[in-house]
């Protein structure tokens, strides 16, 4: 287990690393650039135009489905990659059980997915 | 010689070897980056008949640090309506997003930081993770433009993630190993044991007519993970001026810039590992047997290299010489054509590897 947790120790001295080479760069420019901030050069970019209003506004119902349906097939894909490396591991017989136990999965989910087509949460015209 | 032994086996000793490592594989990584970032300007250059950059150092090879340079030396603007914590969070976990997945990349053999045996699962996982600098980049600007590149930046991201998962359970399936170095020597012996070709094991070639149309998938996939032309609609500089960079500038936008091309050649290396045998050289190399293990891996790193490059060029060809997409388009490519696809793709290749094993 130790040695097993140990592998992943390396990442960590990477992140480490990352997050203060990262650091590193924008404490250097603020601590060498100038610091000229007024009123014209702070406010937010609209082309030239003073802002209308809060930028934080609704946006497209479309933006969350397409979301909510990233979190369906990418939890399948999350099945799919243990099974995929031990399917070739387990005696043919048990392999040919998981083969058609994961197409019925892939087989449910797929109802699902031309559902979704039909409906039309895949459109953007 | 018995004490520095010993000296490398405590926690301290270890530390200082694994440190070594990550600023070798940081530092090869920055640098490379400066070049192959000029290399695609002068690519784009000579698509257009232009020169390029051509005045910083000999053709302009010293044209990326004099950018870096001048990038530190200005100013931070951070815009009044702002949230200046997530402002600058933002782009530095871009960044460290898109340089920690160098850490599983095996460059040759044994030339690997963390040799984790899920190593391309942390990948996809990392390249997920990655939609977060860029949501809190336009969420925290708060300016339109940022915002609305950034909710489209995130929903392309998100699309093309699900058909590159399914592209990679193909080679899988192949492979039976989720370890990127078991992968890699699993395509030793020749480019006809890559695993764009079928994988090897000789009976497996048939898997050829899955496996070409996959790695075209995860090249297009590729390219719209990380934004790039003909996909680059988060950044369509007609409409939406720069995307969810627009408020960004000095440090804070080269964060941004270099977590983005960091990107791009980790999704190079990726497709070099998974298709076309990492570090393996394209014909059976028996001599190697009786080469120095330093040269062995040199010669391995230097296959590495050439791959990445091609793929490289093939990112900057296809940026200059391709039309944007429109975003109904893009999304209508990813959900309709690429999932459907990637779908049977896994159960053709699962079926094959199941039927013929007997």
């Amino acid at each position: 287990m130790n040695a097993f947790l140990l592998q992943y120790l390396p990442i960590l001295v990477f992140l480490a690393v990352a997050v203060v080479l990262g650091a590193l760069f924008i404490v250097g420019a603020w601590a060498l650039a100038p610091k000229h901030p007024d009123p014209e050069k702070i406010s937010a970019y609209e082309c030239g135009f003073n802002a209308f209003e809060d930028a934080r506004m609704k946006f497209d119902v479309r933006f969350y489905l397409v979301a909510i349906l990233f979190i369906i097939f990418d939890l399948e894909v999350a099945f799919l990659f243990p099974w995929a490396v031990s399917l070739m591991k387990l005696p043919h017989a048990t392999g040919l059980f998981a083969f058609w136990s994961m197409l019925g999965f892939l087989g449910v989910l797929t109802v699902g997915f031309i559902y979704e087509w039909k409906k039309g949460a895949l459109e953007w015209e | 010689m018995g004490d520095i032994q010993d000296f490398w086996g405590t926690p301290v000793g270890w530390t200082l070897i694994t440190l070594g490592e990550v600023l070798l594989v940081v530092v090869g990584v920055l640098i490379s980056l400066a070049f192959l970032l000029l290399a695609d300007r002068k690519i784009w250059a000579g698509v257009q008949m232009r020169k390029g950059p051509n005045t910083v150092g000999a053709f302009g090879l010293l044209q990326s640090f004099a950018d870096f340079i001048k990038f530190l030396m200005k100013e931070i603007v951070i815009p009044a309506g702002a949230d200046r914590t997530v402002f600058l969070l933002a782009p530095l976990v871009s960044f460290v997003l898109a340089f920690i997945g160098w850490a599983v990349i095996p460059f040759a053999p044994g030339w690997v930081v963390s040799n984790i045996n899920v190593g391309i699962l942390y990948l996809l996982a990392m390249s997920s993770l990655g939609v977060y600098g860029i949501i809190m980049g336009g969420w925290a600007s708060n300016s339109k433009y940022p915002f609305l590149g950034s909710l489209r930046s995130a929903a392309q991201m998100v699309s093309y993630e699900v058909s590159i998962g399914f592209i990679i359970v193909t080679v899988i399936l192949l492979t039976g190993s989720m370890n990127l170095q078991t992968i890699v020597e699993h395509q030793s012996g020749g480019f006809w044991n890559w695993n764009v070709l079928g994988g090897g094991l000789e009976k497996n070639w048939p898997m050829a007519f899955v496996m070409v149309p996959m790695m075209v998938m995860f090249f297009i996939s590729a390219l719209a993970e990380t934004n790039r032309p003909p996909f680059d609609l988060p950044e369509a500089e007609s409409e939406l001026v720069a995307g969810y960079q627009v408020e960004y500038s000095s440090t804070p936008y080269l964060l941004f810039m270099i977590g983005e091309y960091s990107n791009i050649v980790l999704m190079c290396a990726m497709i070099s590992i998974l298709f076309f045998g990492g570090w393996q050289a394209p014909f059976p190399t028996p001599f190697l047997a009786g080469w120095a293990p330093i040269l062995a891996s040199l010669f391995g790193l230097v296959w590495f290299a050439i791959k990445i490059v091609f793929w490289f060029f093939m990112f900057a060809m296809i940026k200059a010489i391709v039309p944007r997409y429109r975003y109904d388009q893009l999304m209508r490519l990813g959900w309709k054509i690429f999932l459907p696809t990637s779908l049977v793709a896994v159960a053709v290749v699962a079926g094959w590897r199941i039927f013929t094993s007997v």
